[in-house]
């Protein structure tokens, strides 16, 4: 079967699909070639157990861009986002430390733990109001080659130079900071209490392969931060029906303004004549012609498996080969049988509708790094949970639950590399890792799913298993991401483009990537 | 379940609307009875007894204590005598108020702070190099506050403390029911009133005491809604409401001097470094950008502004909290945060922040009033706070004339 | 000489001493108050047993510049760069040890010997990281870039650091950018293959440093550490004839010759100040100086909240003082020898270069971890040299004997269970155990082993935590930020008191630019 179409969109991730529907709504026409049975990559629902709805990979919408929310009508299209509660941290010494929805219950919360603390986290939450306000613009912008004389780039350069002048002075030293330090110290510089410093520098390693010691894992403390300034107070949650409802409503929105959505659609390479791009070939023979091409895979993936070497610069295959993917994480899935008992705060309280994060201390979090750095997955693992059953009772049978269980460190390159043996060895550290918190756990699994980094790219393709399609370190963030001089979701092949997590702004399921490059392809063909 | 003061178990059989309200963390009542009507005027004509334990506290001991919050708070501590208490704002580097409270001179090395906010960590971070320890007793003390013109009486009849030598601001020790008791002549009314400090364990059998001896004399619990009309015919602002801290403070639009809230008195010319000397002696200089004053709403205004809409002038009885232009030659020329309909005085007044050309007293001013949903303008002047100034509440007390 | 004192410096390191003759040579009356008997501060030659004698805290004074040797009327040839070159020394006697001398060439013919590969791209290496530290060097050798600012001049300082760094072409501009924040692991992995190669040039992203190859930032260490450095020298040191304090001792001659007055063994108390700022210091036995004007090399921390009042400050400025990150990593131990360590498989001029045991990047991540948890490592990262043999003149040592300087990485600050004399000595015995494997006959040579801790230098040399640049050289901590943000052009908001030293900017990369940074601060105050 062959077609025409003004564009086609390889992968129907979250990114690629907002790319399409924004291409739809601007009147093109336009196909998504996905090559596993569901649309969604690594933000799907699937039903692993009977009458267990699992979010498998991808389980709490966090950043998601409201924008698109409003732009593309996704609450039209099914999409619901239901508050997470709360955070608890449960504690090796029987006790727990918990930041609640009300802030007046979290402050004494907090005082419990170390009263200094209350007062710094009000100066803290306004610092972090700040930095997201100053960041926010540069989330939203098409990054700039900083190299380039193009008009275009020199304005952006110019913009984001007048946009960073205009910034306080105390601001631009508290950015530097906050870009250059790592969460433990400087987190140390405004908190006493431990798992509180441990619980939220987490965030900062999530997706790399860094410990909370190491610079460069501040800034991302700055993402809980993001969602309130757009008016999402609380933006953590769910999408009710599971992860995978988010990328349904995208689908949905998409096909509502024209676009086709194939699924067990394989595309095997794009199609290069004279440097341009002119369609996609399948995995089984077929083709498709379209102007444009947008890959909406991972930069490795594009670069080096959807294009032929020769038609990519040797600089921008070398800058792609020394992009980190390095996937770091893993995912435990548990179907329950009752909800689990956390000793500290019993019984099925509003404790089990937020998450449960397994960060006792900055310490306990850096051991299990390192374990990590020589190629074992940690003993004593970081790990974020939730009961999405808790609250969106329709992804477990009555009075049952599914656990989502985000694993790290687990790292890919394992060493003596990833089995079923070493699989389920992860499994077990992780269940007796959160024995060690809720004694019932164990006994009330009915089944359960580990997915190793290895696991998460077999399944969906995403190279080393990296959850953001590449590390989220500095040095591949912005006009690096995912190589320099292409980051503005243009490649080297004219006509393709790019709008996975790859590109900036990067990863968590945000969007932002693929209405970014949408934009970009929008002015590119007028 | 929010946290509850040391009195709750008085106070909650009391609470016959159920009507509860946070204060810092904690529940208090908004008003015991239906209306918080008779509580009021137990404030202006007997007595009425608050429990005030959320306010922060805090003990700052040491040979440098006094060095420790002259360098925090504007008014000179270091001149504070031991049985004194000042009330006072803080700044921060900028000289943008932080927050305000009290200072008492317990001892000559031991102080208590109280704030509306957190301070622990401000403290700690101001005491480089000085000796001194900082505890905060916020959950360790109880409070109450006994207020009115027989506030005197009632608490005399409880305490074997000598409350008539006990001058406006000023501390004493004594006991009640045999539990040692700090008084000080200290309130949030405007009026004769005293605060009584204890262990949180003491607290239920104080409040017994206390009540045992003042209702014969008038002595009613009341709830911050009282309070907080009271508080509005004292002119006293109330952080959160009539300025943000400096903490909160988001743009710099919301941060403010002390002079800029018309506590310019507070920051002693002639005392020691404090954090944000040299902002506050800079705007000494240019003067402040805006001024805290009080506003009367003319009545006539109100009514013809009702009677046009064909409504007769009622006013709540309970005082507002949010922020209302005012306007004067055409243009908005400040806010009001909080104002009331003062029944004692019959009149309607607000704390207002106006531009320095619009403040002096007998100016002429526009509050923004909503009747029956369209906004309109009431003629305003601006008037010298506080609006109510009873003798009683600084007089020093004869002792054959009152007994 | 009744003349009112114009500038008190505090401090007798080489920063201090620098700023000291550039005001007495511009008329200024200059008292410099050294706390101790020995001129240096962390570059300081010291007896550390009785006829043998060694640089006791930094092994490596940072670039020493030719103008600043003018300046001290010493020879060019003062210092020296032909024995700069590294010996990687691998653990035990698995692997041959690798000599690299300072020529580039001649170190990528070394390198072949272990990887083709990384011989081929050795030249390029050593050429590539010269260009970015000259870009380094242009920015330290100006008052330090506030990017808020808006001065004419700053602003032009601005454009011409980014034209400088657009100069370097397209490639390596995006190269200097992408490489600043990335950890050490991850470049030396990008450019090299040989693990002995790898952990060699990763460690100098580390030196007092607590952090592993594989944390962030540690390749913008690297860069810092290549500034000044000809081209190839990754990881030497160079030879500073006399030792390290001699630098300071001709510093302090040329200051007295602009008439400065430099006073032994006078330590500060406290730093006076009145309404119009500083007014003058108290010294421990009680003397008052008066002086408008106080440089102070005593350390940041110490200076803004020990020396002066510090509730003459801004609370939020004293918190930023006090989160300076120091976390002194390096412990130092020194050997006096009976005769002079054999190294096996290393010649002459091996055992003249820097001696380094970072045999793998592993090998230095676990190292760190020790230190993460307050613990040394029985492993750790050593840097050695024979300054007897390196500069046979200075008389380090009697004849005949010598001297073996380690710095010991990481020996951590805080050290659980704290630094008693059951902790030196485990570390002392570390050392010479993996020294010994190395050079059989290191350990029956010691004639005498003196083992110096982070506390140690702190009680010695009054460095803060033990760190010998006044503060960890994080990307968070360097520029603008350095001491910390807003204060960075050695200015405090005590009027007329003023910081140099490491801890400011440029952070000892150059040696005495912070001294020459904080004189044209003064001068340019008319103070």
């Amino acid at each position: 079967m062959t077609g025409r179409y003004d564009a086609i969109v390889i992968g129907g991730g979250h990114n690629g699909l907002v790319a399409a529907a924004y291409l739809a709504r601007a009147g093109r026409k336009v196909v998504v070639l996905e090559r596993r049975e569901r649309v969604g990559g690594a933000a799907v629902t699937e039903e692993i157990f009977p009458g267990f709805k699992f979010s498998v990979f991808s389980y709490v919408v966090s950043l998601l861009r409201p924008e698109i929310i409003r732009e593309l009508d996704l609450p039209s299209h099914g999409l619901e986002i239901l508050p997470l509660e709360s955070t608890v941290t449960p504690l090796r010494n029987g006790d727990y430390f918990a930041a609640w929805g009300d802030p007046d219950r979290s402050r004494r919360e907090l005082h419990r733990h170390a009263p200094k603390d209350v007062e710094a986290m009000e100066s803290f939450g306004r610092l972090m109001h700040h930095m997201a306000m100053a960041v926010r613009p540069i989330i939203g912008m098409v990054p700039p080659d900083p190299t380039s004389l193009g008009l275009r780039d020199l304005r952006g350069m110019l913009r984001l130079g007048g946009h960073l002048r205009g910034l306080d002075e105390k601001n631009v030293h508290a950015l530097h900071k906050l870009m250059t330090m790592s969460a433990a110290d400087f987190l140390d510089e405004w908190f006493e209490c431990e798992p509180l410093k441990a619980t939220k520098s987490a965030s900062g390693i999530i997706g790399t392969f860094l410990g909370p010691r190491s610079p460069g894992t501040a800034y991302v403390l700055l993402h809980h931060y993001m969602g309130e300034i757009d008016g999402a107070f609380r933006a953590w949650g769910f999408a009710r029906g599971g992860t995978g409802a988010v990328s349904e409503a995208i689908a949905g929105a998409a096909r509502g303004f024209g676009a086709e959505i194939r699924t067990e659609a394989d595309v095997a390479e794009v199609i290069v004549r004279g440097g341009r791009a002119r369609g996609v070939a399948l995995a089984n023979g077929d083709e498709l012609r379209a102007p444009v091409v947008v890959s909406g895979l991972d930069p490795a993936r594009t670069f080096l498996g959807l294009l032929a070497e020769a038609d990519v610069p040797d600089d921008v295959v070398e800058a792609v080969r020394r992009f980190r993917f390095r996937g770091s994480s893993g995912k435990v899935n548990l179907a329950l049988a009752q909800a689990p008992n956390f000793p500290c705060l019993p019984g099925t309280g509003p404790h089990l509708r937020g998450a449960i994060s397994i960060s006792p201390s900055i310490e306990y979090l850096e051991r299990a790094y390192d374990d990590a750095k020589y190629g074992a997955f940690s003993r004593r693992p970081y790990m974020d949970i939730v009961l999405p059953s808790m609250i969106d009772p329709g992804m477990a049978p009555p009075g049952m639950h599914v656990m989502s269980i985000f694993v790290q460190y687990a790292p890919y390159r394992l060493t003596g590399g990833w089995n079923d043996a070493q699989r389920e060895a992860f499994g077990d550290a992780v269940i007796e890792t959160l024995a060690e918190y809720s004694p019932n756990l164990e006994s009330s699994i009915l089944h359960r799913q580990v997915i190793s980094p290895w696991d998460i790219e077999q399944m969906t393709g995403l190279t080393e298993g990296n959850i953001f399609q590449g590390e989220l370190a500095l040095q591949q963030l912005f006009f690096l991401r995912p190589v320099p001089r292409w980051a503005h979701y243009r490649t080297p092949v004219r006509g393709l483009y790019q709008c996975g997590a790859g590109t900036h702004p990067g990863g968590g399921v945000m969007g932002a990537s693929g209405r970014l490059c949408a934009g970009e392809i929008l002015r590119d063909r007028r | 379940m929010l946290k509850t003061t040391p009195f709750h178990d008085r106070t909650a059989p009391l609470c016959a609307g159920h009507a509860w309200r946070r204060w810092a963390g904690y529940v208090v009542a908004s008003s015991y009875e239906l209306t918080h009507e008779r509580e009021y005027w137990a404030i202006r004509s007997a007595a009425a007894l608050f429990d005030v334990s959320p306010l922060y506290k805090y003990l700052v001991r040491g040979p440098h204590a006094a060095r420790l919050l002259d360098r925090v708070v504007t008014r000179d501590v270091i001149r504070c005598r031991v049985g004194q208490v000042l009330y006072t704002p803080w700044c921060n580097a900028e000289g943008k108020v932080l927050d305000d409270g009290t200072v008492a001179r317990l001892e000559p090395d031991l102080f208590r702070l109280t704030s509306a906010h957190p301070n622990l960590r401000w403290l700690h971070q101001n005491a480089a190099g000085l000796r001194v320890t900082i505890e905060d007793v916020t959950e360790r003390t109880a409070a109450l506050a006994i207020q009115g013109p027989a506030a005197r009486r009632a608490l005399q009849r409880a305490t074997d403390a000598d409350l008539d030598g006990l001058g406006f601001f000023r501390l004493t020790r004594g006991s009640i029911r045999g539990l040692p008791v700090t008084i000080t002549r200290t309130g949030y009314t405007g009026d004769l009133g005293y605060e009584v400090w204890i262990d949180a364990e003491a607290a239920l059998r104080v409040w017994d005491g206390i009540v045992q001896a003042g209702t014969p004399v008038g002595l009613l619990p009341a709830g911050i809604l009282a309070l907080d009309v009271a508080r509005v015919e004292a002119g006293l602002i109330l952080v959160d409401v009539d300025y943000v801290s400096a903490t909160h403070a988001v743009i710099p639009e919301q941060l403010s001097t002390p002079e800029e809230l018309g506590l310019g008195w507070t920051v002693s010319g002639d005392k020691g470094p404090h954090v944000g000397q040299e902002a506050l002696r800079a705007e000494r200089a240019r003067g402040p950008a805006m001024r805290l004053v009080g506003l009367e709403v003319e009545w006539e205004s109100l009514e013809r502004l009702h009677a046009e809409a064909g409504l007769p002038t009622r006013l709540p009885s309970a005082a507002w909290r949010t922020s209302v232009p005012v306007y004067a030659e055409g243009r908005q020329v400040g806010y009001a945060t909080s104002g009331c309909w003062s029944p004692l005085l019959k009149k309607a007044i607000a704390l207002a922040h106006l531009e320095p050309a619009h403040s002096a007293p007998g100016a002429r001013v526009a509050l923004e009033v909503t009747v029956q949903h369209r906004r309109r303008q009431a003629d305003a002047r601006v008037v010298p706070t506080p609006f109510f100034d009873p003798e009683r509440k600084r007089a020093k007390i004869l002792r054959e004339a009152v007994r | 000489m009744s003349r009112p004192i114009d500038v008190l410096v505090l401090g007798g390191g080489l920063d201090e001493l620098v700023a000291a003759g550039r005001l007495a040579r511009r008329g200024r009356r200059v008292v410099v108050l050294v706390p101790g008997q020995e001129l240096g501060g962390a570059c300081v030659t010291e007896e550390f047993a009785p006829g043998f004698r060694a640089d006791t805290v930094r092994l490596d004074p940072g670039y020493v510049s030719p103008g600043l040797l003018r300046e001290l009327s010493l020879d060019a040839s003062r210092v020296s760069w032909a024995d700069g070159g590294v010996t990687a020394l691998a653990r035990g006697d698995r692997e041959r040890p690798l000599y690299l001398p300072p020529d580039p060439a001649a170190a990528a013919q070394a390198i072949r010997s272990r990887s083709s590969k990384d011989a081929d791209r050795w030249t390029t290496i050593a050429e590539r990281l010269a260009r970015f530290a000259n870009v380094l060097e242009r920015i330290y050798l100006k008052p330090a870039p506030l990017p808020t600012s808006r001065a004419a001049g700053d602003v032009l300082d601005l454009v011409g650091h980014a034209l400088r760094v657009r100069g370097l072409g397209r490639r390596d501009m995006i190269e200097l950018v992408r490489l600043l924040p990335m950890p050490v692991a991850d470049l030396v992995d990008e450019w090299l293959e040989d693990p002995l190669l790898q952990g060699t040039l990763a460690a100098a992203g580390l030196a007092d440093l607590q952090q592993g190859p594989r944390s962030g930032g540690t390749a913008f260490v690297l860069l810092h550490r290549q500034v000044g450095r000809p081209a190839g020298t990754v990881r030497g040191v160079p030879v500073v004839r006399g030792g390290l304090g001699s630098l300071a001792v001709a510093a302090a001659d040329a200051a007295r010759r602009h008439g400065a007055d430099v006073r032994m063994g006078a330590p500060v108390a406290r730093i006076l100040d009145g309404p119009d700022g500083a007014e003058g210091v108290v010294l421990m036995d009680g003397t008052e100086l008066s002086a408008k004007t106080i440089v102070s090399g005593l350390g940041v921390r110490k200076t803004l909240l020990r020396l002066a009042d510090a509730g003459r400050f801004d609370p939020d400025l004293l918190h930023a003082v006090r989160c300076i990150r120091h976390r002194g990593v390096r412990a130092r131990v020194l050997l006096a020898l009976g005769e002079a360590p054999r190294f096996r498989g290393v010649d002459e001029a091996g055992h003249r270069a820097t001696l380094s045991v970072a045999p793998s990047v592993d090998y230095l991540e676990r190292a760190y971890d020790a230190a993460k948890y307050g613990k040394c490592s029985g492993e750790p990262w050593l840097e050695a040299v024979i300054p007897t043999l390196r500069d046979p003149e200075a008389g380090f040592a009697p004849p005949g004997r010598h001297v073996l300087s380690v710095a010991v990485q990481y020996a951590p600050y805080a050290l659980r269970g704290g630094w008693t004399g059951r902790a030196r000595e485990d570390l002392g015995d570390s050392v010479v155990k993996i020294l010994g494997e190395l050079a059989p006959n290191l350990p029956g040579a010691v004639l005498h082993r003196h083992v110096l801790a982070p506390v140690d230098l702190e009680r010695d040399h009054g460095l803060d935590e033990g760190h010998p640049l006044d503060g960890e050289l994080g990307l968070d901590q360097v520029l603008f930020m350095r001491p910390v943000g807003g204060w960075a052009r050695h200015r405090t908001p005590m009027r007329g008191l003023y910081l140099t030293g490491p801890g400011t900017h440029p952070g000892g990369g150059v040696a005495g630019m912070a001294g020459e940074h904080a004189a044209r601060a003064i001068l340019a105050d008319r103070r």
